[in-house]
């Protein structure tokens, strides 16, 4: 594998001027289980974290996704359609319910 | 610039300066430091023992490969073995957690100024000079450890972050006292909380910001710290550079990374983060039957007793006839370990353990356990601390619903052969 690119710059060697200090994070890979309302889970539960936040929970039912989505919008104002979170909800449960694990 | 942030990696070649030269941009070349991770950065797999418990390994800057839970924002694990390197966990292994996916990648420390406001007689900008050499740096061993650590196990399961172990580390932080800046600016009469704001922040205007809140006593007790200083270097980008509120004895959820804003209040904090998240029943053990919703609950606060075997992982062979050690820790929220006791038998007996050396009330306390058996077999290994309050742990499991404060007898089953 390419090795990582770590790159440190002693342009600026005044003595007492600190150099800004950066990072750069990997690059985020969606990762929603193909499915029936999976454009859903990209176009609504990306807007605010990656896809690893629903892919890594234990297996919810149907009751246990919707209080998730309902959650996502009273608490954190996740601005979901309500005509899509039945359909929302119901890619949830069908890809990452109890049926699956 | 004094010092770099540490690398266990290879040198930079001349072929790394140019290549990397043309991805930054010839502007932005000057007055730089920068690390940047390779493509993707995965670099294997662990399987983490609960159901949906896959997690591929990444290497992020300035740490080593960690388990991920999450990329946007980062939340990472330190792998199981690392407790077994030494009683500090070192940079490049300690956790990571966020809530908010705007986090700082980018820090100037020319500009960069911690503010003092609200209820003080005079408030104050610091730049981290000011705060490094107009106030008394102290240093203090402490264990940061995640309010749902080890979620992953809760029976029955619970949504939220599902981390195993990993989610805790211990440290040498050094900086300034909370207190001390609060007396520089002086208390108001009638101040009653201090707010903590870092310098991440929300994806849209509605989600609530990430401020956490200390009672005033608490503030002013003198174990709070201000701190940017870690295991001896700067705090790691991903664990708050510059400057991180250090909470002795209280979950992590307190120790607000990359802090820039203090506020003395003259009422009780309600945001989001205090009044609605991070919130344990009002019950002893702050536990309630599985399934059920608690009447009344109250903010998370000081850790409970814990410990852990890590010299030893689950089915692990151990030789008969000959003697073995195990080793492990133990840490509580401040009371300091009194007794660890282990036993090989499932429960049924017990042996004390003989405790390491004594880093303060905070930080791991390291014990150690020689023993020989005979009998080859199956030995289910069993560690329970106890403090010097008396708290200990329980036998099975203590269940909430967000799955915060686990601390039941860690069991380790271990392969006993002849």
């Amino acid at each position: 594998m390419s090795p990582r690119l770590i790159t440190v710059f002693l342009l600026s060697a005044v003595a007492g001027v600190a150099e800004p200090v950066r990072i750069e994070l990997p690059l985020e890979k969606p990762g929603f289980k193909p499915g029936v309302g999976v454009e859903f889970a990209l176009q609504q539960c990306l807007i605010c974290h990656s896809s690893e936040y629903i892919t890594t929970q234990p297996p919810l039912s149907k009751a246990g996704w919707k209080a998730s989505v309902e959650k996502m919008k009273a608490k954190f104002g996740a601005p979901i359609p309500a005509d899509q979170v039945e359909a929302l909800v119901e890619y949830l449960a069908s890809g990452y319910g109890p049926a699956e694990r | 610039m004094d010092s770099l942030p540490p690398f266990s990696e290879s040198p930079v070649t001349r072929r790394d300066l140019i290549r990397s030269a043309a991805v930054l941009g010839a502007s932005s070349l000057a007055n730089q430091v920068a690390f940047a991770a390779p493509e993707g950065g995965v670099e294997g797999e662990v399987q983490l023992p609960f159901a949906n418990g896959s997690r591929p390994l990444v290497r992020y800057p300035q740490k080593r490969p960690l388990i991920r839970l999450t990329s946007r924002p980062p939340q990472l694990e330190t792998p199981a073995s690392v407790y077994s390197e030494g009683v500090l966990t070192p940079n490049d292994a300690f956790f990571v957690r966020y809530h908010l996916p705007n986090i700082p990648t980018e820090i100037d420390l020319e500009t960069f100024r911690l503010e003092v406001k609200g209820a003080v007689k005079k408030g104050l900008i610091l730049s981290l000079k000011q705060l490094r050499e107009g106030f008394e740096p102290v240093e203090i061993v402490a264990v940061n450890q995640c309010s749902g650590n080890s979620r992953g196990f809760s029976m029955p399961r619970v949504p939220g972050g599902q981390l195993g172990n990993g989610a805790m580390g211990n440290a040498r932080w050094r900086g300034a006292r909370l207190k001390d800046v609060l007396e520089r600016a002086g208390i108001e009469v009638g101040a009653k909380q201090v707010a903590f704001n870092g310098l991440d922040s929300p994806p849209m205007p509605q989600v609530p910001d990430f401020v956490k809140a200390l009672e005033l006593d608490h503030a002013l007790s003198g174990e709070v710290l201000l701190a940017y200083g870690m295991n001896g270097e700067d705090l790691p980008m991903l664990n708050g550079f510059p400057l991180r509120l250090v909470v002795p004895g209280y979950y992590g959820t307190y120790w607000i990374k990359h802090l820039h804003e203090i506020t003395v209040l003259d009422h009780a904090f309600d945001g989001f983060w205090m009044s609605t998240g991070y919130r344990i029943p009002n019950t002893p053990g702050a536990c309630i039957a599985p399934g059920t919703t608690p009447k009344s609950t109250v903010p998370i606060g000081r850790l409970n007793v814990r410990s852990f075997l890590t010299s030893h992982a689950e089915g692990a062979a151990i030789t008969c006839g000959r003697e073995t050690v195990l080793r492990g820790i133990a840490f509580d929220g401040g009371a300091g370990i009194s007794e660890v006791v282990v036993s090989l038998d499932g429960g049924r007996s017990w042996r004390t353990a003989e405790l390491g050396e004594d880093h303060g009330n905070y930080s791991f306390r390291e014990w150690t356990l020689s023993f020989v058996s005979n009998t080859p077999g199956v030995a289910e290994v069993k560690v329970k601390a106890t403090n010097r309050l008396g708290e200990s742990q329980p036998m099975e499991a203590l269940w909430n619903p967000s799955g915060y404060m686990r601390n039941v007898v860690e069991t380790v089953r271990l392969n006993l052969t002849a």
